[in-house]
């Protein structure tokens, strides 16, 4: 990790310049546009609409459950629907979109050194496929029956049932249209940033000088090609057992008393399907937010990233691993108790470079010179929340502890606190932090903490309480838990109060999106490189960067990204693209 | 997609074997040297598809091996009567034999794209779209005869449901790829026909050059779909 090279070490280019398509309209400028950096902020603005649409979801279950029987327009069957509609919409449609489609499209191309993606056309057509995505799923409201009611994993036959809201009628039809959609419009996204990273960087930037940005998104997206057509293929297969009457997933089965034409098929297969996708995609989330988070600690603490090299193997050890635990969110489905020790052990092998990650982001910061910016608060509060909800993923991934803890509260606190709340800390502090090279101005500072410390404080206010709801032993995705024994006086307020704080903690993001908008105008100057950060993207001639990203010549790369403080140097950061022989940027011994 | 110029790879001295593959990794602007952005796409999106065609086949092994009632036999499903006697499998091994056989006119056209000949990549581009045609047709020809032999996607005469929901699933997303493929086909060999690949005319969506290069891509798809039907080939008529 010393890499500091002179500059006649760095290889003549072998790729010539890309031919960019250049926007002449207003059309091509900023709608139908190929600059991945409008494509990026479409994706953004996309998935925060929708983000939107589930907050409120969540307030609504919220009300139901803080104050059960206040609001009679909460049917049982609305807060089904509500519940899955929010889980899918926070899962794929908000997260995935964001961290690879946003993030993804602003900073691959800027971080790596290249004018653009690698396809900009097909870059195109990938963010209006997911828009199209989008517009299928928010049609569901609006649709005879609604949208779907079947939990957010889907899992048949029950999805597909009259019993279920949308079961018989258009809910689960589009859910599942949107689902297929969405794949498709990713996976043309997806390989234009694997494509772009492996075979589109510029001279000197090697993979181990990437920014851990970028291998994490890198990382999350080659997963995300590879976990999502098993998701595809249950998507395809649940459409045609509910349009065509097959029977992969459906048993025979008696409905109100009629025997359904079913026979045969195996709901059991749909889940193993379904967390094929569904465990990588709780990484695909969670990488390229590691990946984001080990940047900010660095730049904002001044320091180089401790273990740069076994940050980039934990990260790649993450993603191999997350294939082979998929059934650890099986154990109560029914499965051979050999499965239930293998997928428990994979799962508990996973804390191994997860915690190797942790460690390192706590000795970077140790002895740092650490700016307690917005972006850093975020990136603590991440540390410490993913910590908190990777402890209760070490109960529910032991067997004998999952059983009694399965379906309950306790697990509605893990996953929102482990892939809920940490991710979306990360992309708060990335917002924080990148904003001033997308717009020249820094979000405001007063508001940006009001918002920190009313999410992050409100979040915990939420769900650590959760859990101890759910050791008690109270069931998740219950519309009505009034007359139940276990709900006890104090549970039912700890209910209530959960609620409060949702409408609080919901309140603060108005605040962020106000935040948002007012400083387009009325931010503070930020020039090209506020945060005095070494990666590529802060060193574009103009801010925010042009159509090309840098000019007439492209970068070329001399060092790592994490050259801050070096002993010697004039700054205390070195840009990558500086050449020259400073004092070799060591680890502290 | 002229959006690599290869001027130095040939000069560029790297060690070879294991060696040379670390060396490539770890160096900087490509990790595969020789592979232009195009073909490298493709690659991966094959890796992807893969994974897609790797369901279907393991959820319909599970369903037919999880199924308690009888499994329809293919041999006796598939076979023709022909001038009088039932021959097993006769339809798909024809088809088999014509899909393979269009892996082999694009090779060629690979080849002749290479040489520039514009005229002989042409026609074996759209020689392999029409065994494509062909292979779709007589899928076509196959649906519809169990069609009438009463198989539907929820059962059949013989046995196990899952025997209509699997086969026409997996065949139709199958012939689904040789039809896209066939359209590319064609639009390909067209810009071939018409000298696109020469002249360097920029692409009607994406404004990009073409290059012979596309040629070899294009094959890399039909290959991949070939290579598909081998397995279900074996998977589901053979077994």
């Amino acid at each position: 990790m010393v890499d500091v090279t002179p500059a006649d070490a760095v290889p003549p280019a072998e790729v010539g310049e890309v031919e960019l398509y250049h926007p002449h309209s207003w059309w091509t400028k900023y709608v139908f546009s190929q600059d991945a950096k409008v494509i990026a902020i479409q994706y953004s603005a996309t998935a925060t609409s929708i983000g939107l649409v589930a907050l409120v979801l969540s307030w609504l279950m919220r009300l139901q459950l803080g104050f059960p029987g206040t609001f009679d327009f909460i049917t049982p069957e609305a807060y089904y629907q509500f519940i899955t509609v929010h889980g899918m919409i926070m899962v794929i449609y908000l997260l995935t979109a964001l961290f690879l489609g946003g993030f993804g499209n602003y900073l691959i191309p800027l971080m790596v050194g290249a004018r653009d993606m690698v396809f900009p056309y097909v870059n195109m057509l990938s963010y209006w496929i997911y828009l199209l995505a989008v517009l299928v799923l928010v049609s569901s409201f609006f649709a005879p029956g609604g949208p779907t009611g079947a939990g957010w994993t889907l899992y048949p036959p029950q999805a597909i049932m009259s019993g279920t809201p949308g079961g018989q009628d258009w809910g689960i039809i589009l859910m599942l249209s949107s689902l297929i959609l969405f794949i498709i419009g990713f996976t043309m996204g997806g390989l234009n940033y694997v494509v772009t990273v492996l075979q589109g960087r510029t001279r000197g930037m090697t993979l181990m000088r990437l920014p851990l940005t970028v291998w994490g998104i890198f990382t999350a997206t080659v997963m995300a090609l590879l976990a999502f057509p098993a998701l595809f293929v249950a998507c395809v297969m649940m459409l045609l057992d509910r349009m065509l009457g097959t029977s992969f997933f459906m048993p025979a089965i008696v409905e109100m008393g009629e025997q359904l034409q079913h026979n045969g098929g195996s709901p059991i297969l749909f889940q193993h399907l379904f967390w094929f996708f569904g465990h990588p995609e709780v990484y695909i989330v969670a990488l390229p937010a590691f990946g984001i988070v080990s940047d900010l600690i660095s730049t904002h603490a001044r320091k180089n990233i401790f273990g740069y090299r076994m940050m980039v193997w934990a990260i790649i050890a993450i993603g191999a691993l997350s294939f082979v635990v998929w059934a650890h969110h099986m154990y109560v489905s029914g499965m051979n108790p050999y499965f239930g020790f293998f997928f428990a052990t994979t799962t508990l092998i996973i804390a191994v470079p997860t915690a190797i990650k942790v460690y390192n982001w706590v000795l970077t910061l140790w002895r740092g010179d650490i700016h307690l910016t917005i972006p850093m608060l975020f990136a603590l509060a991440f540390i410490v929340t993913f910590v908190n909800g990777g402890l209760t993923g070490l109960f529910l991934g032991n067997v004998v502890v999952d059983v009694p803890l399965s379906d309950t509260m306790f697990v509605v606190a893990h996953f929102h606190m482990v892939m809920g709340v940490a991710p979306i800390l990360v992309i708060f502090g990335a917002i924080y932090h990148w904003y001033p090279k997308v717009t020249g101005r820094l979000l405001d500072e007063t508001l940006g903490r009001f918002h920190f410390w009313v999410t992050f404080v409100g979040a915990y206010l939420i769900f650590f309480p959760m859990h101890y709801l759910g050791l008690m032993g109270v069931p998740r995705r219950y519309a009505e838990l009034t007359d139940m024994t276990i709900m006890t006086e104090s549970a039912h307020h700890l209910n209530s109060f959960i609620s409060i704080m949702a409408f609080i903690v919901g309140f603060a993001q108005m605040v962020f999106l106000f935040n948002l908008i007012w400083s387009i105008r009325h931010g503070r100057e930020a020039g090209g490189n506020p945060w005095r950060a070494t990666t590529l993207e802060w060193q574009t001639p103009q801010t925010p960067p042009a159509h090309g990203n840098f000019g007439k010549e492209l970068p070329i790369v001399y060092r790592w990204a994490y050259d801050y403080s070096v002993p010697g140097a004039k700054e205390d950061f070195i840009p990558q693209n500086v050449p020259g022989a400073f004092a070799p940027s060591r680890e502290p011994a | 997609m002229t959006e690599t110029t290869l001027t130095h790879t040939g000069q560029l001295d790297r060690p070879k074997g294991w060696r040379g593959i670390t060396a490539d990794w770890s160096s900087d602007q490509r990790a595969f040297k020789n592979v232009s952005w195009g073909k490298a796409m493709m690659w991966i999106f094959l890796l992807s598809d893969t994974f897609i065609f790797g369901c279907f086949l393991l959820s319909y092994m599970t369903a037919r091996m999880s199924t308690r009632v009888p499994w329809p036999n293919p041999s006796e499903v598939f076979a023709l009567r022909i001038g009088g006697s039932e021959i097993p499998l006769i339809l798909i091994a024809i088809m088999t034999f014509v899909l393979i056989s269009s892996s082999g006119t694009m090779a060629m056209a690979v080849n002749f794209g290479y040489r520039r000949d514009r005229r002989k990549t042409a026609i074996l581009m759209l020689l392999t779209a029409a065994l494509g045609a062909t292979f779709v047709g007589m899928q076509a020809f196959e649906w519809t005869k169990l069609i009438t032999e009463g198989v539907r996607p929820w059962g059949n005469p013989w046995g196990a449901a899952q025997f209509g929901s699997c086969f026409f699933m997996i065949t139709g997303f199958h012939g689904t790829h040789v039809t896209i493929g066939v359209i590319f086909l064609i639009i390909v060999a067209r810009k071939v026909w018409r000298g696109d690949f020469d002249i360097g005319r920029p692409g009607f969506f994406t404004s990009r050059r073409g290059r012979y290069e596309n040629v070899e891509i294009m094959g890399l798809y039909w290959h991949f779909v070939d290579l598909v039907w081998v397995f279900i080939f074996a998977f589901f008529y053979l077994w």
